[in-house]
């Protein structure tokens, strides 16, 4: 039977959820010859607001295109990690910023909080690379699609003349993934 | 990793929607912005002037459609697109372009209503509005896509159909389907069957730009190539201009509307999943009919036996293809973003000989595989 | 000149009143298109609806009647498509300043390569005289019994305001100038308007007491005043008065000039 692999990245609008949604999707589909569809909710504002970008992956046809059994969900403020926490599934994982997000949901599942706002502040010095950051956490973390898939996703999908920052801000993601489970060791998946 | 496809594409519905117009041969633009159908013309301002294209953003939703219509005059191939508010006030000029018989593509992104209603989030209500949303008895082709794929492919067809009968037609499409990012094998140009509007061959002194003929579709002179005719959206004759005779009036608009009815089959679209030994057939079309395959599919492992029937063409109605195809089920569901916009046609469809089952949401949320699944088990 | 070529003569009689000016208006747009020379296949003339939107049944051009309100958004479409039409819209002064204000407005501001000739008689003719945005202040109308209670627009002050390349206004009584402006308008590069007052007898003169056709043209005569003349004028001397001339002649890129320049930077940048 066909795998479903279900992603949501929640926060507030303007954080660059939806760029990694397709940048995610085009690294499955295009890159590692699976299907994939990305879609969104957002409300009226350009600028905060809870706002939700999933990605489901497959390796049979995608007919419904929204998460429902989610399998990892990023949360970058509490509001999204309160509104979205409802569809991650038993013994999924909950990405968070560590410390945009404080108050964890209760229920089972597996907790990968890191600073990945901050991480985005204090080593690239742009805080609007926080989404690819968080887009190689993920990457490692579920190991759904390859990082040389996404490393070519994110460079046919950023605005020219931010590829560079942004490849870094992506191995920095996967490096603190990678920190994360040499010390709380694998998740389950 | 794969090495990729140039021609595989992960694109935005409303993004193939805009490249599959300017693949179909599309030369102008008009829109004003509206979520969720802007993005069209936010791909259509920057790549229709790379092929000598016109984009134009206009005042307002009224005057793109007009702009849309004159185009269309001038001999380009147009295109507008809009989302529910704008639909709603394009409606007159559409009739326009209906009446005066002028190609043009209208694709309306649903989202929620009435009113203001649900700007970022899918509906389906528009079916009956795409139909009958202009006054006066009038003919209308409306086709409705569910994929980003279908999108490119159905973006094509509307044109070509448009060309073909002279007509305007609506693609129907959603929130859902205009904002799903997916992957796009795009066919290759000679794959398209291109249809360009039909020329006279008669020298102008001859033209009639709603002549009676065989085809019940006159030749179309574009504005500028010699035939100086008149167009209106008053009753007129066969030499375009108005007139009170009853008579005339009374065969132009018989043949406007037959134009329509008698190539129905030319334009009616379907799509069956396990329809052949069904006991329960599920009716969907547009977004909603990807929930309604994965249902069916559910359905179909627990041993129950459903069927799909997806509807691409929705207008005219595939009333014949309804009847032939649920003849021997028990019962219908039909699954639509809306309160029964095309359940009631499907009990007409069916003369009410069997039960038709609806599954309905309008609050902006996608109707779910399960819950057509639950209304499936419910029947069995 | 030979009106003639330019008619459809099978279409006639018209279906305008005795004493309208409408006519008048239309054997100027003729004279102007005669003394330029254009070959009739590459005209287009665009109007909406109302008694001047008929003119484009009656001539041997391109014609387009569109819904009220809207001919200058069909225009647009239509010469954007087909840059070698002379595109020409009729338009009354409900169609173009009521229904169809927005679109005029944007018109101007685009500077497309349009010419509008609006035919001014202050009332809706076509369906009974009802009130219209020029028709003045205190005058009476079908839907203004009590006489108007707005105040009115000054069509050629609202198409300068808003960006037109050229504007005048002229009445049918003064013929030569009516010509004259036509003629400018229809070889100016942009958006280009000419609003002309005409009588309307039959649904305005009749209701506000203003005589016959005659009278009502006389009138047009005797207040009409030359826009050098009314700069030294005050407003009190200006009242009921109707100024004339050519109140914009600016050459500025047009619609069409500055899309042709996004299509090649767009083509440089591919």
């Amino acid at each position: 039977m066909a795998f479903r692999y279900e992603v949501r990245l929640s926060g507030s609008g303007g954080q660059g959820l939806i760029l990694v949604g397709k940048v995610l999707a085009e690294a499955a589909a295009i890159y590692d010859g699976l299907n994939a569809t990305q879609s969104q909710s957002y409300g009226p504002e350009a600028r905060g607001g809870a706002s939700r970008s999933e990605v489901i992956i497959s390796d049979g046809d995608i007919d419904y295109p929204k998460a429902e059994n989610i399998d990892i969900l990023l949360a970058l403020t509490q509001e999204a990690c309160d509104k979205y926490i409802v569809d991650l599934k038993e013994g999924g994982v909950l990405l968070i910023d560590s410390q945009m997000v404080t108050k964890i949901p209760e229920g089972n599942f597996q907790v990968v909080a890191i600073p990945i706002i901050q991480s985005a502040v204090e080593r690239l010095g742009k805080f609007l690379v926080s989404n690819i950051i968080a887009l190689g956490i993920i990457t490692k973390l579920s190991g759904i699609v390859s990082e040389d898939s996404v490393k070519h996703a994110i460079r046919s999908r950023v605005p020219k003349g931010t590829e560079e920052i942004n490849i870094t801000a992506f191995y920095t993601g996967i490096e603190l993934a990678q920190k994360w489970l040499d010390q709380n060791g694998p998740l389950n998946t | 990793m794969e090495t990729p496809n140039p021609n595989v594409k992960m694109w935005q519905g409303n993004v193939a929607c805009a490249e599959a117009a300017l693949a179909a041969g599309c030369r102008f633009f008009a829109g004003y912005p509206i979520t969720p159908s802007t993005e069209i013309a936010e791909v259509l301002s920057r790549r229709l002037p790379m092929v000598g294209g016109n984009f134009i953003q206009m005042e307002d939703e009224i005057a793109a459609m007009g702009a849309t219509i004159g185009a269309s005059l001038g001999g380009a191939k147009a295109m507008t697109a809009t989302s529910g508010p704008g639909f709603s006030l394009k409606q007159e000029n559409i009739g326009f372009a209906v009446m005066a018989e002028v190609p043009c593509v209208i694709v309306n992104v649903q989202r929620g209503g009435p009113s203001t209603g649900l700007p970022t989030h899918a509906a389906q209500g528009e079916v009956m509005q795409s139909r009958w949303g202009t006054h006066g008895d009038h003919p209308i082709i409306v086709l409705s896509p569910c994929s980003v794929r279908e999108t490119y492919d159905m973006t094509v067809r509307a044109f070509n159909l448009a060309e073909k009968y002279r007509t305007p037609v609506i693609l129907l499409s959603d929130e859902l389907v205009g904002h799903l990012t997916e992957k796009v094998e795009v066919p290759p140009i000679e794959q398209l069957g291109i249809v360009n509007r039909k020329k006279p061959l008669v020298s102008p002194d001859k033209y009639l730009p709603y002549e009676l003929n065989e085809s019940d579709i006159p030749a179309m002179a574009n504005f500028g190539d010699g035939y100086r005719y008149h167009v209106t959206g008053l009753a007129h004759d066969e030499t375009g201009f108005p007139t009170n005779n009853p008579e005339k009036i009374q065969v132009q608009l018989e043949r406007l509307n037959r134009k329509i009815d008698r190539y129905r089959d030319d334009i009616v679209e379907i799509e069956t999943h396990y329809t052949e030994d069904a006991d329960i057939l599920v009716i969907s079309f547009g977004s909603t009919a990807r929930s309604a395959r994965r249902a069916v599919i559910n359905a179909r492992e627990k041993g129950i036996k459903a069927g799909l029937l997806r509807l691409k063409t929705i207008w005219p109605f595939p009333d014949r293809e309804i009847e032939e195809i649920s003849a021997p089920v028990r019962k219908i569901i039909v699954a639509e973003m809306n309160l029964g916009q095309i359940a009631h046609e499907v009990e007409w469809a069916t003369r009410r000989s069997k039960p038709v089952v609806r599954v309905n949401k309008i609050n902006g949320e996608p109707i779910t595989p399960n819950e057509i699944f639950n209304a499936i088990i419910a029947q069995d | 000149m030979d009106y003639l070529q330019y008619l459809r003569l099978d279409k006639m009689p018209h279906i305008w009143c005795d004493g309208c000016g409408h006519g008048i208006i239309l054997k100027s747009i003729l004279r102007s298109i005669d003394k330029l020379g254009w070959d009739k296949n590459d005209i287009a003339m665009v109007s909406g609806i109302g008694c001047s939107s008929r003119t484009p049944g009656y001539v041997d051009f391109n014609t387009l009647h569109t819904t009220h309100g809207r001919a200058l958004a069909f225009a647009t479409g239509l010469k954007i498509a087909n840059p070698r039409l002379h595109v020409i819209v009729v338009s009354g002064d409900g169609d173009a300043t009521a229904i169809g204000g927005n679109h005029f407005i944007h018109a101007a501001r685009r500077n497309i390569d349009v010419t509008m000739i609006i035919y001014n008689n202050y009332i809706y003719g076509m369906t009974g005289g009802q009130v219209s945005p020029t028709t003045p202040s205190r005058k009476k109308a079908s839907t203004a019994p009590y006489g108007n209670p707005d105040e009115p627009f000054d069509i050629s002050r609202l198409a300068q305001a808003a960006g037109a390349a050229y504007v005048a206004r002229s009445t049918v009584y003064h013929v030569g100038r009516t010509d004259k402006y036509i003629e400018q308008a229809l070889t100016k590069t942009g958006f280009s308007v000419v609003e002309v007052l005409t009588p309307c007898p039959t649904s305005y003169g009749r209701r506000n007491k203003e005589g016959t056709a005659v009278d009502m043209m006389m009138a047009q005569k005797a207040n009409s005043v030359g826009l050098e003349r009314a700069k030294n004028m005050s407003e009190e001397e200006l009242e009921g008065k109707i100024i004339t001339g050519v109140f914009v002649d600016k050459d500025q890129k047009s619609y069409l000039t500055r899309y042709n320049e996004v299509v090649e930077q767009a083509r440089n940048a591919k």
